[in-house]
């Protein structure tokens, strides 16, 4: 099984000690920080695999590339600490799990990668998509999100068959190699947890917003500029690929949008809430949200764009009755083409 | 009277298109969803009014025929099934919805009123009130479902079964004399039963055996703007009562249901409290979910249960009443068979419920879905033991309908009684009654019915 390529020397030797300091939701001072650090990089029990959000954020503010946060998620897995409850755990695994259902599927360039949304299909359409095909659903779900349930487990046990139904049910069939991931989430497990964790892509990943600003340089010329404040809510997979996050500039940029000055915005995102209610945190959700939406109404935000389906099915309402209007990347695109 | 006497008479009293001994129709009223053997009508007979149930009435005291009243027809138990012959009388043209007190807060409406039209009915003229809606198609009556104690969303929080919601009645004896019970004896209103002398009870829980329900009044209640849903997942049965009743004691919570079943896979194992909240601002809506999330913390803490996340496209159906779900549920081995055993007992019994419609479901080799909805805030719950099966599949039916009888016979033994039950499970609870009990029954009936014409087969008091 895979195992993940963490060296205990790069954390032993590092001062700065960033995935904890730069951590939005641990507070600690250096000194405590090194110590809890150092107790995860012996394997031992730390507060951090207990307080942990599991945000993901600390994989994109190690400065080596260390990979902290499946390393927190191998340790909460073997100590026994459960990040969410049990039942919902134990159902989850079940609810997301394949089905042995997929088979070999028409489908031809360019090829959407849907994750477990295919129910989000709808919004696969215009312009912007024409001619793409669309696949998705438990047999080809990237099985990620059981980070956040302390399960790299899952994860490792599942994703090898996900890439092999990918392979010969989707990729062959279509001749093209290119996979084009409308989820951060499939994105970050090709680019990121694959590697981490030594299994090997035979397709090339393609991240959604790389597509967006492909197809929006070719249709350019029906570009009818929103001239509209629009704040991002970055998700949390997006921290396991963060050269991503200069792509909604260049997005927003062709489409007329402004990205307004945020306190919660590039590397200091907030989380959407989601995961931390799973994890019965109420509070903090209830202050992640407030501040989050309170932020983007100072920033005189009149869109907030998503790109993860969770973050929208979470965020979307208290935005909204903020009076910002919540909108998925792809619609925004779609709203410029006048579609 | 021959038949064909018979038939010119209701066609006198009702129309010549609101009665029928046509085989067809007569097929159709013999049975109902559940597995309890058919029985053929003579007739069938629509009502229009009071008037012509009464003369109806008149027609089969005089002639000694069994009269069935029939709502909905959706009790799955048999209840409407003439055991004995005679007029099946449908009430579905008495529909009228004749008043609502927007100030008094009750609604009368004929007893063929379905639930859905009720509900349309104050959505769109009252929108501030609202009555409680069971669980069942909208086509389900009114006074068939106060008739049997039924309960639906509002019996947590608002007053316990429906039977206990009604403000009154008209009600129409086996001789076709005409009665009005509780406040609209005395004054034009249909306020209370109080305090006047309380006979309304003569005629609920009684199988239409004492006489025919024309009228209902109802109480109403307000409609809260605000609506949201906590689903509560725990995976020991042995949790139910502290978590149920942690959450009753909050008095947050509108209704609350306790459910489990194999189906879908990801809920195999588990069991579900669902708990509706209303309130009449966002911030009271945000202190009731604070509080309701509080009285669980404990639990929740230590990773054994939790409140699941429930995504927007899912929370719609938990907000829906009357629910989805369990009519999703019925058709699940396709084939249009479903039946239940619904037992009201103590709370503090539903993990032995739990446990017993588990095991036998699974010496029967049938499939199942189990839980409880709590009324009058923690009086009681009404267990469900849901069965569907494949009508087609006669092996099938034969299995559900030995485990309905035994989940009637367990439901006994933990010390509840089985619901609206069909004539079989009645003659178990009365097994168990207390002889004066079943005493003043008989001598009741004997009083109300006096020719043994009201529904006979059902609470028959040997």
């Amino acid at each position: 099984m895979a195992s993940l390529r963490f060296d205990p020397e790069i954390c032993l030797a590092c001062e700065s000690v960033d995935c904890i300091m730069k951590c939005q939701y641990i507070h600690m001072d250096l000194a405590r920080a090194k110590e809890e650090h150092d107790r995860l990089t012996r394997g031992e029990m730390s507060s951090i695999l207990k307080d942990c959000v599991t945000c993901y954020a600390c994989e994109e503010y190690c400065p080596s590339g260390n990979h902290p946060f499946y390393h927190i998620v191998e340790l909460q897995e073997r100590l026994g600490i459960h990040p969410v409850p049990i039942p919902i755990e134990k159902s989850q695994v079940v609810m997301m799990g394949p089905r042995g259902k997929i088979r070999e599927m028409e489908l031809k360039s360019p090829l959407i990668n849907m994750c477990f949304f295919d129910m989000m299909k709808g919004g696969i359409r215009g312009s912007l998509f024409e001619g793409a095909t669309t696949f998705g659903g438990s047999d080809v779900f990237c099985n990620l999100m059981f980070l956040h349930f302390a399960r790299n487990s899952t994860i490792k046990e599942r994703l090898p068959r996900m890439i092999d139904n990918i392979m010969h049910c989707a990729v062959e069939p279509s001749g093209t190699r290119e996979v084009i991931c409308y989820h951060d989430e499939c994105y970050g497990t090709y680019t990121s947890w694959a590697r981490a964790f030594g299994v090997e892509v035979p397709f090339t990943p393609v991240h959604l917003f790389e597509f967006l600003k492909r197809r929006l340089m070719e249709l350019r010329d029906g570009i009818r500029p929103l001239n509209v404040k629009v704040a991002y809510q970055r998700p949390c997979s997006n921290r396991l690929c963060p050269e991503t996050d200069s792509l909604v500039d260049d997005i927003f940029a062709l489409i007329g949008a402004e990205r307004p000055k945020r306190t919660y915005e590039y590397g200091n995102a907030l989380c959407c809430g989601g995961v931390p209610e799973a994890a019965q945190r109420f509070d903090l959700v209830d202050d992640i949200r407030a501040r989050n939406v309170a932020d983007m109404k100072a920033a005189g935000a009149q869109y907030c764009v998503f790109n993860c389906p969770f973050c929208f099915w979470t965020l979307a309402e208290p935005v909204a009755k903020a009076g910002i209007f919540p909108v998925m990347m792809s619609d925004l695109c779609l709203l410029a083409l006048g579609e | 009277m021959d038949r064909s006497a018979v038939i010119e008479r209701l066609k006198a009293i009702v129309g010549g298109a609101y009665v029928s001994d046509a085989a067809e129709e007569l097929y159709i009223y013999s049975r109902d969803q559940g597995v309890q053997d058919p029985h053929l009508p003579d007739w069938v007979a629509m009502p229009a009014s009071t008037g012509e149930v009464a003369s109806i009435l008149e027609l089969a005291s005089r002639e000694k025929i069994p009269v069935v009243p029939m709502g909905g027809g959706l009790v799955l138990s048999g209840l409407s099934v003439p055991l004995r012959g005679g007029i099946v009388l449908d009430m579905k043209r008495m529909n009228r919805i004749l008043e609502v007190n927007e100030h008094s807060h009750y609604a009368v409406v004929e007893a063929g009123t379905s639930q859905g039209m009720l509900d349309a009915y104050l959505r769109k003229h009252h929108p501030g009130l609202k009555h409680s809606l069971p669980d069942a198609p909208p086509a389900a009556t009114i006074a068939g479902n106060i008739a049997i104690h039924g309960s639906g969303h509002l019996s947590q929080s608002e007053g316990g079964f429906h039977s206990e919601m009604v403000t009154g009645l008209e009600v129409v004896l086996s001789t076709g004399e005409v009665v009005k019970l509780g406040s609209c004896s005395t004054v034009p209103a249909w306020f209370s039963r109080a305090p006047l002398p309380d006979l309304v009870g003569l005629f609920l829980g009684w199988n239409g055996t004492t006489g025919v329900i024309t009228k209902v009044g109802i109480k109403l209640f307000p409609r809260p703007k605000f609506h949201d849903v906590l689903v509560y997942m725990t995976e020991d049965i042995d949790l139910a009562p502290m978590v149920l009743n942690r959450v009753i004691a909050t008095s947050m919570a509108e209704d609350i249901n306790y459910a489990l079943a194999p189906k879908p896979d990801y809920l195999n194992g588990f069991q579900m409290t669902v708990i509706n909240y209303t309130a009449n601002s966002e911030d009271e809506l945000i202190f009731k979910r604070k509080k309701l999330r509080s009285v669980l913390q404990d639990l929740y803490e230590t990773r054994q249960s939790g409140f699941m996340p429930i995504p927007p496209h899912m929370k719609a159906g938990f907000l829906e009443a009357p629910q989805k779900a369990l009519s999703k549920f019925a058709d699940v081995r396709k084939g249009g068979g479903f039946e239940y055993v619904g037992a009201i007992m103590p709370i503090e019994r539903i993990p032995d419920a739990c446990r017993a419609g588990m095991e036998i479901t699974e010496r029967h080799a049938i499939t199942y879905s189990l839980g409880a909805r709590i009324i009058g805030r923690g009086s009681c719950a009404m267990f469900f033991f849901a069965y569907p099966f494949n009508r087609v599949d006669k092996g099938e039916v034969e299995r559900v309908k030995e485990a309905l009888e035994e989940t009637n016979e367990t439901a006994l033994r933990l010390g509840g009684i089985p619901w609206k039950t069909e004539v079989q499970g009645q003659r178990l609870i009365l097994e168990r009654m207390d002889p004066a009990t079943k005493g003043l029954m008989r001598r009741i009936r004997g009083v109300l019915d006096p020719q043994g014409i009201m529904n006979p087969g059902n609470w028959e008091v040997t």
